[in-house]
């Protein structure tokens, strides 16, 4: 079933929490509200549970406007980042309490739990109590719970946060697998641009109670409308500079300047803002067309896979990652690249210029 | 997220609290209001009075000293009880088996009613035959809690830090156990002394519940009744008298109803005044 | 700064240990050197935060002993040992301003006026609290307070090492990045030894020059972020670290070459040849496999978008093999063939490297 948000917005006292907001949430494929903490997303998780009313606006679920409808009326469930469980009752009780509920039958109860059991890889748990459990289990528990009452709207409020890092990289894999075919709506909050991009789907980018932009995940990691989103949907931050556009060159500074790509020719003259992501900006030399600059080392860090090197060039502070080892001394100068073609533009109004 | 909801079925949740405090302290407390501005002769006889019994009562001799008794009473029994309160819980062991036996050694005395405890220090400490009177006098001191007003008021607060100070405890001690062990290690590589985390953890961490407990501490010395009133009935003459005996006596001793009515608003307003200031001041500078 | 010497360590948190399993730590030595940056990485419950508590002194090791520059401090408590640690959650003293934060530890020593003030002016300086020092410590959000902990760590000139105990576990990930660059800046400034638990690879390996990985209360391979990434001596080191972990495959051997299911592979070549009967593995990492004309035939099974590359799941026969492929580059849709890259291909005899 479909979600849509018509112009919600929340105000509490004479703060806006939600400026109006809209968005039409699918049932095929992973929802995505990303942002940092306090950006709003699980306040719009709330407005779409039906925990808060929304001060004005309309939610539609399935074709029917729902916006009075109380939660218990709406068949939702929703996992959070800290793991809820019953603490008295074992796994196979925990995951089986939504469909006693409703009243189902001994051996239906059995038949669903177990094969959700099977699914999540907790059968042999299922016995256990949840304070016997890893962090990792309790919120497979959780989460199994959400997937037995099969609600039609799930939200999932950051659950892999609290999880170690290999953990969260095992059920991250794992989550879109679980709720394939479901036929329900998945919304998930994260604060995480990488997760979003892995788990997919579509991705609504949140700051500070706004909706930045909304579309596929990919997408809108590649074309970012506005400057906002960019910035939040960028792991390493992205960089940013002051840039000055005349006849087709873009200006950097006095030494560095480049050849606009063709399609944004037409662009007015006049000061804009450089956005480059930190991997197209690299330590060394590439095939494409690119910009030499300088920048003095801050700090190298290298994974073995990936090199981070921190720097600052002009008294900005830059950040350049290229995958391989390229280690650096403090205090010393390197030249950079930036690869231009790669360069996104934002005008005054933090807007993406485009072709 | 106080967001508005319209549903009216909330109403009929809410209702049976409604009608208990009604009942409970808005009726009450009105009609109190309602005699501290007349005066009455019975027979349902009323005749406006204004603010007369409340100037009555305040140039009063009578209402003045045992006013004066009250504060005093309140802060000596402050100033013993939140210290020794604080000292009880920080020396109470952490963990183990200690902690349950400690937990309801300090409970038991919380568990007594009013009337009962003042009757068992009554006879605790009769001069003749009492255990505490009797060790007293046979020390050396010459103990009388019914004949001497210095015996008595040693009596009536003695009695209620025996009686309350357990509750200071338990409060400090849950305030205690809710800090983190990373505060107690951090200060302990800061090389600081007992007293620096005493003074910049523990007392700090403990501030909120140690508000509700000189609250709830304030609140219950200033209004005490039946303890004294068991032990010493307000004497020897008018020495133990505090406000809550005054009142009674006024009230049910002499049907005084005008004053009494006017001198119990006086006394909750004081009550209310200081509480309030006493809380707003702690939580002033409390961030979050 | 100091020398740290772990000698034939043991913890155990039952009074008498009877079973392996009550070992929280089972008998680990290592050195760390003097102004060395070193992580404890692995996951919870691996005896990390044991063996930090009892290098800080918090915990008296069952057996064993801690050296700092050839002197016993075993017995030991922390402040005896001049040391400092950083916790999860950011412990400040609420009453007391950032200043008399950072002065705390200065005046619990004894030290008074000018030499006070002067080195808590410089290290508020390092660590970006100039602006701050006045304020109340309480009122600054969760990585300002992570700040105040570690400089009141720094203030202190003779501090022999700096522990941090997952640092970053309350901070948003946008400042996450900050933060961490920002420690490994100050390491390279002050040269103090530092100690560094987490569960976080990218931390531990960004973060150190030497990382402890550790499972189950033991060290399974101690090297720097490159070594770790590239040879990794264990298959839980090659699972542990990189996202995603190593592709571990079991094979044949044939002549000294590795075979898998039926195709001989080219690897490193095998030091010793394992006794029959042992369970054999090929370790390739994500980044080391690429797309070929030719080689070993696979089917696609799953591509996911990562932004600046994209990891391939394929299967070949029944083993799942993952790639990782850079942006741009093209992806076969069904079937293909893909290349191991030989020199970072390696052997494992029951999980321990061979090559």
């Amino acid at each position: 079933m479909t979600l849509i948000l018509k112009n919600v917005t929340l105000n509490v006292g004479v703060n806006t929490h939600i400026y109006p907001s809209d968005l039409e949430l699918r049932d095929t494929g992973f929802n995505i509200l990303l942002g940092t903490t306090l950006a709003g997303k699980t306040t719009l998780m709330q407005i779409m549970a039906g925990l808060i009313k929304p001060t004005t606006g309309e939610i539609w679920f399935g074709g029917r406007n729902v916006t009075g409808t109380s939660v218990q009326k709406r068949n939702v469930s929703m996992v959070h980042q800290q793991f809820i469980n019953y603490p008295n009752m074992n796994v196979f009780e925990n995951i089986a309490s939504p469909l006693r509920v409703i009243g189902m039958s001994k051996a239906e109860v059995t038949r669903q739990v177990e094969s959700i059991a099977e699914i999540l890889k907790m059968t042999p748990m299922l016995g256990r109590k949840p304070a016997e459990l890893s962090g990792g289990q309790q919120q497979r528990t959780a989460l199994a719970r959400a997937l037995v009452k099969r609600a039609d709207l799930v939200l999932l409020d950051e659950p892999l946060a609290n999880l170690d890092f290999k953990l969260r990289e095992e059920l991250r894999e794992e989550l879109p697998k679980m709720f394939e075919n479901r036929g329900c709506c998945v919304v998930y909050a994260t604060t995480e641009p990488m997760e979003a991009l892995l788990l997919g789907g579509h991705t609504a980018c949140l700051n500070e109670g706004r909706i930045t932009q909304f579309g596929r995940t990919g997408k809108i990691y590649r074309e970012p409308e506005n400057l906002k989103t960019a910035q939040v949907f960028s792991d390493p931050p992205i960089n940013t500079a002051p840039v000055t556009k005349q006849d087709n060159r873009i200006i950097l500074n006095d030494k560095v300047n480049w050849i606009l790509d063709k399609d944004l020719h037409k662009m007015a003259d006049g000061p804009y803002i450089l956005g480059i992501r930190p991997h197209h900006i690299l330590p060394f030399e590439t095939d494409g067309k690119s910009a030499q600059i300088d920048g003095k080392i801050l700090v190298t860090e290298l994974s073995g896979s990936e090199s981070t090197i921190h720097f600052n060039m002009d008294g900005l502070s830059w950040v350049s990652q290229a995958s391989g080892i390229h280690a650096f001394d403090r205090e010393t100068i390197n030249s950079f690249y930036i690869q231009t073609d790669k360069c996104l533009y934002f005008d005054n109004n933090e807007q993406l210029v485009r072709a | 997220m106080a967001a508005k909801i319209k549903n009216q079925k909330a109403w009929f949740f809410v209702m049976p609290v409604v009608l208990l405090v009604a009942f409970n302290a808005v009726i009450p407390l009105m009609t109190v209001v309602n005699y501290s501005v007349q005066e009455t002769f019975g027979n349902n006889l009323f005749f406006w009075q204004g603010i007369g019994w409340f100037e009555q009562v305040l140039n009063s001799e009578r209402f003045q000293s045992s006013l004066g008794r009250q504060i005093v009473f309140t802060s000596i029994i402050l100033a013993i009880e939140i210290p020794l309160g604080i000292a009880i819980a920080l020396a109470m062991p952490r963990k183990g088996v200690g902690v349950s036996v400690c937990l309801v050694l300090m409970a038991l005395p919380l568990l007594i009613p009013w009337n009962v405890v003042g009757s068992m220090w009554n006879i605790f400490a009769l001069p003749e035959i009492g255990l505490l009177g009797k060790a007293l006098n046979s020390l050396g001191f010459d103990y009388n809690f019914t004949r001497q007003p210095l015996s008595a008021w040693f009596t009536v607060i003695l009695m209620d830090v025996w009686h309350w100070t357990s509750l200071v405890v338990l409060l400090a001690y849950a305030g205690l156990c809710s800090i983190p062990d990373a505060y107690y290690q951090a200060a302990r590589i800061d090389g600081a002394s007992r007293w620096a985390i005493f003074r910049f953890i523990q007392l700090p961490k403990m501030k909120r519940v140690l508000t509700i407990a000189v609250l709830l501490r304030f609140m219950d010395s200033f209004m005490i009744y039946t303890e004294p009133f068991v032990l010493t009935g307000g004497g020897p003459g008018n020495t133990t008298t505090f406000l809550s005996i005054d009142l009674v006596k006024t009230a049910l001793g002499q049907f005084d109803l005008g004053p009494a009515a006017a001198m119990s608003l006086i006394y909750f307003l004081i009550v209310l005044l200081v509480s309030w200031v006493f809380y707003t001041l702690m939580m002033k500078d409390e961030v979050e | 700064m100091a020398h740290i010497t772990l000698q034939d360590l043991k913890h155990s948190y039952n009074e008498r240990p009877e079973d392996d399993d009550d070992w929280a730590l089972k008998h680990l030595s290592f050195e760390c050197e003097d102004g060395g940056a070193y992580a404890l990485l692995g996951p919870s419950g691996c005896g990390k935060t044991t063996l930090l508590n009892i290098i800080s002194g918090l915990l008296i090791p069952t057996e064993g002993r801690v050296l700092f520059d050839g002197k016993d401090v075993t017995g030991l408590m922390p402040d005896q040992r001049n040391i400092a640690q950083v916790f999860q959650f950011p412990v400040v003293y609420d009453t007391m301003s950032v200043y008399d934060n950072l002065a705390f530890p200065l005046r619990n020593r004894g030290l008074a006026g000018e030499a006070v003030d002067q080195r808590v002016r410089q290290i508020a300086a390092m660590i970006d609290l100039t602006d701050t020092l006045h304020q109340r410590a309480a009122g600054l959000s969760a990585d300002g307070k992570q700040k105040i902990s570690l400089g009141r760590g720094l203030v202190r000139a003779d501090v022999n090492v700096i522990m941090f105990d997952e640092p970053l576990t309350v901070i948003d990930p946008h400042l996450k990045w900050q933060l961490r660059s920002k420690l490994k800046e100050l390491h390279q400034q002050v040269g103090t030894t530092m100690i560094y638990v987490t569960h976080d690879q990218t931390e531990a390996l960004t973060f150190a020059d030497k990382v402890v990985v550790m499972y189950d209360g033991a060290v399974v391979q101690i090297g720097t972020p490159v070594e770790l990434f590239e040879k990794p001596q264990h298959t839980f080191v090659g699972h542990f670290i990189g996202s995603p972990g190593m592709n571990i495959l079991s094979c044949e051997l044939d002549n000294g070459k590795p075979v898998l299911a039926g195709e001989v592979i080219s690897a490193n070549p095998i030091k010793q040849t394992p006794p029959t009967g042992t369970n054999l593995e090929i370790g390739i990492r994500p980044e080391f496999i690429h797309f070929a004309k030719s080689g070993l035939a696979v089917k696609i099974v799953r591509t996911s978008d990562a932004g600046h590359f994209s990891i391939v799941e394929t299967l070949h026969k029944d083993q799942s093999i993952k790639l990782l492929v850079p942006e741009g580059a093209e992806i076969p849709t069904e079937n293909a063939f893909i290349e191991f890259d030989k020199a970072h291909t390696q052997i494992y005899a029951d999980s321990q490297i061979i090559t």
